[in-house]
């Protein structure tokens, strides 16, 4: 049960990135890790946000098309020349 | 996948990737080899931001290649008062902003940049139990999908990849440009602010959004092949 002051799991996930960004308030931040300690799923949910972000990082990996590439090289060499 | 790694001279050993600050000095040579190792590095990012502003991928490409061209045209006066990254993308936003507004004279109807994120919770209610439950208010009324017991290649394979950028291209444009920024770039929320003209409070909005959606589609592809809380 719910005490007063306690936050509820479906007010937690909307403070997540607020907790993970380090800008909630002291003693929100408290209450939010007070919860966690008795709160399986909402590790889990936790959990899921963290690794959406490392997964959100892989995108970086994505290459340049040999076009763009081959397109930018010319430039590149007509300005080597300039 | 391309490695991101410059291999040297003859021993087939890859060296370490020289940073930025080390590019560009070697770009005021004229150095080929450096330029080219930052336009693997940045190309692909730029793209990806200037498509959140402008109504095509073409128009996402040129508006990046142009962006180059405006890098070789100023580099020996870049003064790296900011790093290379953040001359770089701030250039791209200006041009892409430019090309946005544009494109909207011309194009009706066509989607203008910067519409506000819409107020909805960042979770479905119906999996919480109701607030009048008598001993568990507001809980989750079934575990999360635990991601961190998936097995990793799952996570960060291909497909879940084109998951991912599928969800991004979904987001309205104003949270896109951060959670790429951010999350893609990797990018700090004060250099974030700077280049998109944002408060640390309306970013931190659209990062919480942002993640919440993909979050979302994350879960409900991870989920569809069998694998339940």
């Amino acid at each position: 049960m719910t005490g007063p002051g306690e936050i509820t799991c479906r007010e937690l996930v909307e403070l997540v990135t607020d907790y993970l960004e380090g800008a909630l308030p002291a003693a929100q931040r408290t209450r939010f890790e007070e919860h966690l300690v008795t709160c399986a799923p909402c590790v889990g949910y936790m959990e899921q946000m963290r690794e959406t972000r490392r997964a959100v990082g892989t995108l970086r990996e994505d290459a340049i098309g040999d076009e763009a590439r081959d397109a930018l090289l010319g430039a590149f060499r007509t300005w080597q020349r300039g | 996948m391309r490695s991101r790694r410059d291999t040297g001279p003859g021993d087939g050993v890859a060296l370490p990737a020289r940073d930025d600050a080390e590019l560009v000095a070697a770009l005021r040579s004229r150095d080929e080899a450096a330029f080219t190792a930052l336009v693997e590095r940045h190309h692909p990012g730029l793209v990806r931001l200037a498509r959140s502003f402008v109504s095509t991928q073409a128009a996402a490409e040129e508006v990046a290649q142009e962006t180059w061209l405006a890098v070789l045209r100023g580099i020996d006066s870049f003064e790296e008062r900011s790093s290379l990254k953040t001359w770089l993308f701030r250039i791209l936003v200006n041009r892409a902003k430019a090309r946005g507004v544009r494109e909207a004279r011309t194009v009706p109807f066509s989607s203008l940049a910067g519409e506000p994120g819409e107020d909805r919770p960042s979770v479905d209610p119906d999996r919480f139990l109701d607030q009048a439950h008598p001993r568990w208010p507001g809980h989750w009324a079934a575990p999360p999908l635990r991601f961190g017991d998936l097995p990793e290649e799952r996570l960060l394979s291909r497909e879940t990849r084109a998951v991912i950028a599928d969800a991004i291209a979904e987001l309205p444009a104003s949270q896109r440009r951060v959670i790429e920024l951010r999350d893609v770039e990797g990018m700090s929320s004060e250099e974030c602010c700077a280049l998109l003209e944002l408060s640390e409070g309306n970013q931190r909005v659209l990062l919480h959004r942002a993640r919440s959606r993909v979050r979302g589609a994350l879960e409900r592809y991870l989920t569809e092949d069998g694998e339940q809380a």
